[in-house]
């Protein structure tokens, strides 16, 4: 399902644009197709740059194991695992940015500042966000604080989780490199983030990026989408509501981006700390 | 028994530089002599602490003709948790000295720094041994002194002995307030003796507790206290600051942690002022460490950094006690004493890599670095194993500790209690607002010190230390892994330093079961398992269809050449930016109008706001008022003799 996300989104894009657009598929079929090319890598890179990927994409398959999906315990789920699911994504980030620097190439090296300078604005944010589920659900473990309680947490602090949820998606949008924080489609290294990290990996490796870049959408969003629809019920039916929340979720970031134009560098730590302040917003109001 | 092999340990540490001082200056076989000594020290005290955990005894207590002394030592959870920690670092540093400060290549002062150096491990083991106050201050005073006489080892050059002047008027400052903290405890107590037996009043326990903040916390290095501590991590050997920023400034923190163990019933502003503290620290240590040019006085702002993290532990646990609450105790004091072992060990290991660097490349700026990866592989995967491992990261050490911080702050988040829910939901995201720096500083600092293409002649000429330099840092990888895959090991371990440090808690919940150790664990292996594979799955897929090598993508330029990469200062300049308010950057921007500018060039710099900007100037100004009251001082014998009198009579006509 993380590549359809990409599809969808691109098909909303399209839309917006009059266009056809690619069939709902084509991620996979790109995804597939750079896996069967060949490798072709600069003489100054190590064995690092090979691990980049690698890790990028073992980590966001571990955080996906930690997520429970549409209400139901996840995988592996215990006491504090919300803070392995951001150190994980952590772990993926530091492999990725140290891929980069290892081409020695100043564009891949800016990117990579972007990526960890807004990451330390997004990070905040996020354990602010989950500081209000732990206090609303009394738990530290994403399985009981997205899980089936969900409902009555609303009913508590509903005012926080609005809050909370708008300003996960704004996280959302930057972690994964959306429009308002980066273009993924632009053609200019230099106001690049994601993409210009990856400008050297290329076949296999950026497969594997692709990838780990849509898991990662897809479990950010998953997030969002439990807060916004906290159905608790019948298993399938809560199944299909995920699902259908998550289409929606990928139509509503095909919006802003065909709606919006993509911020300048300079403001987007301003949008970020926003976020930030949003959340923490949240906690005040679940203070009471 | 334990306590005998530990002060058998420690005896060996101090002797252990003194036959090389008898030797003549280009001697080999003193060092040698020093390293056998040491290490059979280490194995001997490290025995009598492991021994002391599993079977607690009751501790040696002799008479002393001190007044009010005892030499009185015990070995309980805390101590030996402090006690393994010094001798494996100071063991493995001596080891690693033999090649890095070879007595050939250094004759004039390889047996001064080797005396000391042995003088400062034992002066730390007595102090975190001592059970009375005058014991304690006789192990502070030498650990001390013996810090600053190797940490200006180079005392030939200006930088070194100013450094020094700093670490000493720190030093001389935390031992007054220590003096005026037991002083209190004395005049509360009756006793010079830790073993508290009477309750302390409101006021003289407030007092004891401020006294010991500025103390312990200068000698920790928190902000705002750590004026003294980057110079000195930077300009002492590379093994020395290994020692210091691993072990030496912990002993800050045993002394507050052993302190505060005295008071069952803390206030909740303790707490919460050791939380605050440890934020400030947190953040700000961090954001300093990524402004900086020079890759060891990175790391010492990172133990500024580290020690905010571990006072945010401590916090948790005072607020704890004050709540009755053994969860939160357990997590916060496990987590930071987790924490400074596992700190103890990732510096270490950075600062051994560094050395290594150092000691390639003879220069300490980063961006006169680069590509060292290729050239100093080993190294360079230390200092990865250390990065990841500072960052917090999972499957390494730091993720576990920091684990247990974050469980204590959205424990106490989740609590209902009046405005106690407050110092959770603050101090987490700080918490993550710290991670996410240090990710950001040490992804510049490795991507720029070991990544792309050498900069310089000083990277380029580099080629890998030998092996003795090498097994050190191995073992202290190892022992990075071991605690990160293996962290339940340690939870019996934690559990007896939280009983030892609360007694009422004793029955208490184990860590093992407040913490999802085995699911980390598992997690752990799991996660070296799916990497691994992936690893393995890219070779076969790399040898199957062999890459093409090639040049890295330029855009376009005709010939990008070593200079034009990504710097660390460029890197960092955002960062930089956000935190100016507190850094205050120096910078000079070229002036580049016109057609034909000028040769010009950028610089930014980021002083210590703190002692540059405040203590020196105020220094200065105390300077030019004392000046005034110069002409007391005549130099003269006689007007001294006049002074004495005088104040004698004074003195008796005073009632």
């Amino acid at each position: 399902m993380p590549l359809l996300l990409l599809g969808i989104i691109g098909k909303t894009k399209a839309a917006f644009a009059g266009r056809v657009g690619p069939p709902l598929l084509q991620p996979y079929f790109d995804v597939i197709k750079l896996l069967r090319k060949g490798s072709v890598f600069s003489r100054t890179t190590t064995w690092v740059f090979k691990a980049g990927p690698v890790v990028g994409l073992v980590t966001a398959l571990f955080a996906a194991t930690l997520m429970p999906l549409g209400g139901h315990l996840a995988p592996i789920s215990f006491e504090g695992d919300l803070v392995l699911f951001a150190y994980l994504l952590g772990l993926g980030r530091f492999f990725t940015v140290v891929a980069a620097l290892d081409t020695g190439s100043s564009f891949e090296g800016m990117g990579g500042a972007r990526e960890v300078t807004f990451s330390c604005l997004t990070e905040p944010a996020l354990f602010f966000g989950l500081i209000v589920l732990t206090r609303l659900s009394g738990s530290l473990s994403l399985s009981t604080m997205i899980g089936s309680g969900l409902g009555q947490a609303w009913y508590h602090g509903g005012a926080s989780l609005v809050l909370v949820a708008a300003s996960l998606f704004i996280v959302l949008l930057a972690e994964t490199c959306r429009i308002p924080v980066d273009d993924p489609n632009t053609h200019l290294e230099l106001t690049m983030i994601h993409e210009v990290m990856v400008l050297d990996h290329g076949g296999p490796a950026l497969g594997l990026i692709h990838y780990a870049a849509a898991l990662k959408l897809f479990v950010l969003g998953a997030i969002v989408v439990r807060i916004a629809v906290p159905y608790g019920g019948n298993l399938w039916v809560g199944w299909g509501v995920f699902a259908l929340g998550m289409v929606l979720l990928a139509v509503l970031i095909g919006v802003v981006e065909s709606t919006m134009a993509r911020l300048r560098m300079a403001q987007v730590p301003i949008l970020l700390v926003a976020a930030c302040l949003l959340s923490a917003f949240g906690v005040v109001l679940v203070a009471r | 028994m334990n306590e005998w092999l530990v002060i058998a340990g420690t005896v060996l540490a101090a002797a252990s530089g003194v036959p090389s001082v008898f030797e003549r200056r280009e001697g080999g076989r003193g060092e040698r002599v020093a390293a056998q000594l040491m290490v059979l020290g280490a194995l001997c005290a490290i025995t009598g602490a492991s021994l002391a955990i599993a079977r607690p005894s009751t501790g040696i207590d002799l008479g002393w003709s001190v007044p009010g002394g005892r030499f009185a030592v015990r070995v309980d959870g805390i101590s030996a948790l402090f006690v393994i920690q010094t001798f494996v670092v100071s063991a493995l540093g001596v080891v690693y000295g033999l090649d890095y400060w070879k007595q050939a290549a250094h004759p004039r002062d390889g047996r001064k720094l080797r005396l000391f150096y042995g003088f400062m491990t034992a002066g730390m083991v007595l102090l975190a041994c001592a059970r009375n106050t005058m014991l304690f201050m006789v192990g502070w005073e030498i650990m001390a002194l013996a810090a600053f006489l190797t940490l200006t080892s180079q005392d030939d050059q200006r930088s070194v002995r100013q450094v020094g002047y700093v670490y000493m008027a720190a030093t001389r400052l935390a031992t007054l307030s220590l003096f005026a903290m037991f002083a209190v405890l004395f005049s509360a107590t009756g006793s010079f003796d830790f073993a508290i037996a009477v309750p302390i009043s409101g006021s003289a326990s407030t007092a004891i507790f401020l006294l010991a903040i500025i103390g312990f916390g200068l000698k920790a290095g928190v902000m705002p206290m750590h004026v003294w501590l980057p110079g000195a991590h930077a300009s002492a050997p590379s093994h020395v600051s290994a020692l210091m920023s691993g072990v030496l400034i912990k002993m800050g923190i045993y002394g507050l942690v052993r302190v505060c163990s005295f008071f069952p019933h803390p206030p909740l502003w303790w707490g919460e002022l050791v939380l605050a503290l440890g934020v400030g620290s947190g953040v700000l240590g961090v954001a300093f460490a990524i402004g900086q040019h020079d890759f060891k006085r990175l790391l010492a702002y990172h133990s500024v950094e580290n020690i905010g993290i571990i006072y945010m532990g401590i916090g948790v646990a005072l607020l704890g006690r004050s709540l009755g609450n053994g969860a939160l105790v357990a997590l916060g004091l496990g987590g930071a004493l987790l924490h400074v072992w596992n700190h103890g060990l990732f510096k270490s290991l950075l600062f051994l890599s560094a050395g290594s660097v150092l000691h390639a490349t003879h220069t300490r700026e980063i961006d006169e670095l680069g590509g060292l990866g290729k050239r100093m592989p080993w190294s360079s995967l230390g200092f990865l194993v250390g990065a990841v491992a500072i960052c917090g990261l999972p499957p390494l050490n730091g993720f576990v500790s920091e684990l247990l911080v974050y469980l204590g702050l959205f424990k106490s988040a989740a609590l209902p209690q009046g405005r106690l829910w407050l110092a959770g939901a603050l101090g987490a995201p700080a918490l993550a607002l710290i991670g996410a720096l240090a990710l950001a500083c040490f992804v510049k600092v490795y991507g720029a010190m070991f990544l792309g293409e050498p900069r310089t002649h000083y990277a380029q000429g580099a080629s890998e230390s030998p092996g003795s330099m090498l097994g050190p840092m191995g073992v202290l990888a190892g022992l990075c892994v071991l605690v990160g895959l293996l962290p339940w090991l340690v939870a019996p371990v934690l559990d007896r330093v939280v009983h030892s440090w609360a007694a009422e808690f004793a029955g208490a919940q184990s860590l093992a079961v407040l913490a999802p150790l085995s699911w980390v664990s598992l997690v752990g292996a799991l996660l070296v398992v799916g990497l691994l594979a992936g690893a393995l799955l890219v070779r076969r897929n790399l040898r199957r269809q062999a890459p093409t090598q090639t040049g890295t993508w330029d855009c376009g330029y005709v010939a990008p050449g070593p200079t034009m990469q990504y710097s660390s200062s460029s890197f960092a300049q955002t960062l930089v930016g956000l935190f100016s308010w507190a850094l205050r950057p120096k910078v000079t921007n070229p002036d580049t109008r016109g057609l034909f500018p000028p040769h010009d060039a950028f610089t930014s710099h980021v002083d210590d706001v703190v002692l540059d900007s405040i203590l020196i100037p105020a220094a200065e100004a105390g300077t030019r008022a004392a000046r005034r009251l110069k002409w007391v001082q005549r130099g003269s014998m006689q007007a001294y003799l006049l002074y004495i009198l005088l104040t004698l009579i004074v003195l008796f006509f005073w009632r």
